[in-house]
């Protein structure tokens, strides 16, 4: 029985330029701030940044690992607060930690999430509301 | 960028439909590093209750940034691209995408704001099959960063 306040098993997602080449084609966003170091300095950047959707398909798996049923994510949202930035070779390591904040009479469950790198938050307001009956 | 008010609301003309296949699934959730079996092999899916293969829950961003040009290429937000960041971004499901699905999506502009010098721009991306079935609406917030100060 999920209570609230029950913590959900946190995971580290490295992340290297080669995972934003490859989300850039699977997304269709090849915006080159996410690819391209010379671009991504020269709009004021401090290096290449991650897609923010990138960050947000990486986190949630906290939350789908854990319910093993992605389908029941019913609403999920985030606020991007600072960018991830990913440089070449060393790339980054996103932290994403979740705990259930309510438990809905109907068994619906209310999951915030914390994301940061190297301690700083990157992801704000990351809600998730996650149906908990089974699949109709 | 002029914000204005009266912008709100506009709505413009649908996506063209897009058939949502196995393979895209897979390679969206290779992509996010997701081995999750239900986005992999349908006989998972099935086993959870799903016709075929579905799609990880922020799937949907490939036809919402598709369909969300119309929005940033109307020359009446005048728009400059190079300045734009996104700030915020949310999904709200009424079931999963799957493969199998035909998909259309219609933008409309929920919400225009001004803060901090910068101009903040919230879409509504409804997302229905060629059906008419709802299967989810995202909401998408961009910045307009205004010039340095």
């Amino acid at each position: 029985m999920t209570a609230v306040g029950e913590k959900l098993p946190a995971q580290d997602f490295p992340i290297t330029r080669a995972d934003l080449v490859r989300y850039a084609g699977a997304s269709g966003d090849f915006n080159p701030i996410h690819w391209n170091e010379r671009f991504a300095t020269s709009v004021g950047l401090p290096n290449v940044i991650a897609h923010g959707m990138f960050t947000m398909a990486s986190a949630i798996r906290v939350v789908t690992d854990w319910t093993g049923d992605p389908g029941a994510v019913l609403e999920y949202g985030v606020r991007f607060t600072r960018p991830v930035v990913v440089p070449d070779p060393e790339g980054a390591v996103l932290r994403v930690e979740g705990s259930v904040r309510e438990v809905r009479e109907d068994g619906t469950l209310d999951i915030d999430l914390t994301a940061s790198v190297d301690g700083k938050t990157v992801l704000a307001k990351a809600r998730v509301v996650v149906r908990s009956s089974p699949t109709p | 960028m002029s914000v204005s008010p009266s912008l709100i609301g506009r709505t413009y003309p649908p996506s063209a439909p897009y058939e949502v296949g196995r393979e895209k699934i897979r390679e969206f959730a290779d992509a996010a590093n997701d081995p999750n079996p239900v986005y992999w092999d349908p006989n998972a899916a099935r086993t959870l209750g799903y016709p075929d293969v579905i799609a990880p829950p922020t799937f949907a961003i490939v036809l919402t940034l598709q369909a969300g040009r119309q929005v940033i290429n109307d020359p009446e937000l005048d728009i400059d691209y190079s300045r734009v960041v996104h700030g915020e971004q949310r999904f709200v499901h009424a079931r999963p995408i799957h493969a199998g699905d035909t998909l259309q999506v219609v933008v409309s502009i929920d919400e225009l704001r001004t803060a901090a010098g910068n101009d903040l721009i919230t879409t509504r991306s409804d997302v229905r099959t060629v059906d008419g079935e709802d299967v989810l609406t995202a909401f998408s917030t961009i910045v307009v960063r205004g010039p340095e100060r």
